[in-house]
């Protein structure tokens, strides 16, 4: 198969961060209240990811074994510092919302996992590549659970917007289920891990039906029991 | 053909009987509870076990389960009336369809059916209420006995617990809170008389042996082990332990809720502390805590703990030596 296709295939899909790796997931559960501030740590997730990786397998020839991972931290350091300069200067509001998890990307499993895994042992247009789907892999679960969640706590989608594309947006939202009461629940830490829960067995079912399409049937009597 | 030898053991009893036996018990409550708050409480009992029922079938349908043997076993009855009997009688009729049908995804069938939830499943759809929900979870209609002449329609009213609370914070001290409406002779106005019905539905689950004494029992002391010693320090801030027993949910929960034969501990001591840990939790989190009962909280923290109560309270077997830990 080809690197590129296995590598978009396995970000975004069979070895998802988000659903299968189950990793970063405080970050996952923590900021993905709604749609917007899903969305953000994605991107900001994306971009230091895409450039970790890109760095890391550029200095791979140079880095002794015995200190990789020190090296790696603070190269991933170094970038999340950079990124959450960029977003204090830029997106002020959004930065002040998700606080903490901005810099705590510096010890998402998954950053310096793409890094030990795949960036320190591939050139660097396939660690890029790898750490762009990764990243946008990780930034489709925030986002779908951000959406999820904000639907059914809220009735809409995309409150907030403005936070991310200036004033003019300000009141701009989809309200989807009008005059809603309002589920508190999925706005809550337990309607995190339950939306997560909920959505990894959805992948799971839709796995399995592609699976057992794809397998011609044997057998077509129901098993007992 | 092999001869039968002894020991003869009797027939464990099938869910089916069991649950009917809690249906039963639970009828006295239920009938007191309508006679003082109108027909409300019956609504919400249609209505949840209506939707625990169809919940139920429809899992069961996804699942590939059989539906008659486990519809017919009662267990869905039993949970949507627990549930019913949990939420206040005026609240809106989709806060019972929501609850019911939590109760039994989340609570149940996520992990597997009867026998399998880790969780009492009337209380899981119960918080996940009161947490999403706290508006209408809270709003309590004052007495309405149907005997008496309709009031003005569903005006809610402070519970005995929510009264006794917002008025400590006030600096009024429980001797001066005693006359007030919400106050009953020895519980909660109105609630007391629930509670002793509840007790006696107990009464004759223990009577029946289908619950044990231990859980109840435990429940109670636990309880009473830590509001005693406040209410001596001082009977003006703290409620009586007998207060505490007969409002709020404490008789429900004792010896309906917390009993539930599936999420609660199984042996005799991990039973007594699986009981005396809730009533003790509930009294924390009625005094010091951020919502007015604690029953549910304190069932479902416990529920966690069940599985290690079991495991270091097995009972030592005949022959062996008491040192010897049990494998995991």
């Amino acid at each position: 198969m080809n690197p590129y296709g296995k590598i978009v295939r396995d970000g975004l899909w069979s070895n998802n961060p988000g659903f299968v790796q189950l990793l970063g997931l405080c970050p996952l559960l923590a900021t993905s209240n709604n749609l917007v501030n899903g969305f953000t740590l994605g991107m900001a997730t994306v971009l230091v990811l895409l450039l970790s990786n890109t760095i890391v397998s550029a200095i791979r020839g140079v880095v002794r074994h015995e200190i990789r991972i020190p090296i790696y931290v603070m190269v991933i350091a170094s970038l999340v510092t950079i990124v959450e300069l960029l977003m204090n200067a830029y997106f002020n509001a959004l930065y002040n919302i998700l606080g903490i998890f901005l810099p705590i990307i510096t010890t998402n499993c998954i950053i310096i996992g793409r890094a030990e895994a795949y960036a320190s042992k591939n050139p660097v247009r396939l660690a890029a590549f790898d750490g762009l789907m990764m990243g946008l892999g990780f930034a489709l679960a925030l986002i779908l659970l951000g959406a999820m969640r904000e639907v059914l706590a809220q009735g809409t989608l995309g409150d907030g917007l403005h936070l991310l594309l200036g004033e003019n947006f300000k009141g701009v939202r989809l309200t989807v289920i009008p005059q809603y009461q309002g589920l508190l629940l999925a706005a809550l830490p337990p309607g995190a891990f339950i939306g997560l829960g909920l959505l990894i067995a959805g992948k799971n079912w839709i796995d399995a039906r592609m699976h057992s399409r794809s397998v011609p049937l044997v057998q077509t009597a129901p098993a007992a029991g | 053909m092999s001869r039968l030898s002894s020991p003869f053991l009797p027939v464990t009893r099938k869910v089916s009987t069991i649950m009917r036996e809690v249906l039963l018990a639970l009828l006295p409550g239920v009938i007191v509870y309508t006679l003082l708050f109108g027909t409300g409480v019956l609504s919400n009992i249609a209505i949840a076990v209506g939707t625990c029922l169809l919940v139920e079938a429809a899992m069961l349908r996804l699942r590939s389960k059989p539906l008659r043997p486990f519809l017919l076993d009662s267990s869905a009855l039993v949970t949507g009336i627990l549930l019913a009997l949990s939420i206040p009688p005026i609240a809106p009729w989709w806060i019972a369809v929501v609850g019911a049908a939590f109760a039994m995804l989340l609570g149940k069938h996520v992990y597997g059916g009867i026998g399998y939830n880790p969780f009492n499943p009337a209380m899981v759809g119960f918080v996940v209420l009161l947490i999403s929900f706290p508006v209408q979870m809270t709003a309590w209609p004052p007495l309405q006995p149907l005997w008496s002449a309709p009031a003005t329609d569903a005006v809610s009213a402070a519970t005995a617990l929510d009264h006794v609370r917002a008025q400590l914070g006030l600096q009024r001290t429980l001797s001066e809170i005693r006359g007030d409406d919400s106050i009953g002779l020895f519980g909660a106005s109105g609630w007391e008389w629930i509670a002793l019905a509840y007790l006696l539905g107990g009464l004759f689950l223990l009577w029946r042996r289908t619950i044990r004494w231990q859980i109840p029992v435990g429940l109670l002391l636990g309880m009473a082990a830590v509001a005693l010693p406040f209410w001596l320090y001082d009977s003006d801030r703290y409620a009586s332990p007998l207060f505490h027993w007969f409002s709020g949910a404490t008789m429900l929960g004792a010896f309906f809720i917390a009993t539930d034969p599936v999420s609660a501990a199984t042996t005799p001591r991990g039973r007594i502390l699986f009981g005396f840990g809730i009533g003790a939790l509930t009294y924390v989190i009625r005094s010091w805590g951020g919502y007015p009962d604690g029953i549910a909280f304190a069932v479902l923290l416990f529920n966690i703990c069940a599985p290690t109560l079991d495991r270091y309270t097995q009972p030592r077997v005949y022959g062996h030596g008491r040192r010897e830990t049990p494998e995991p």
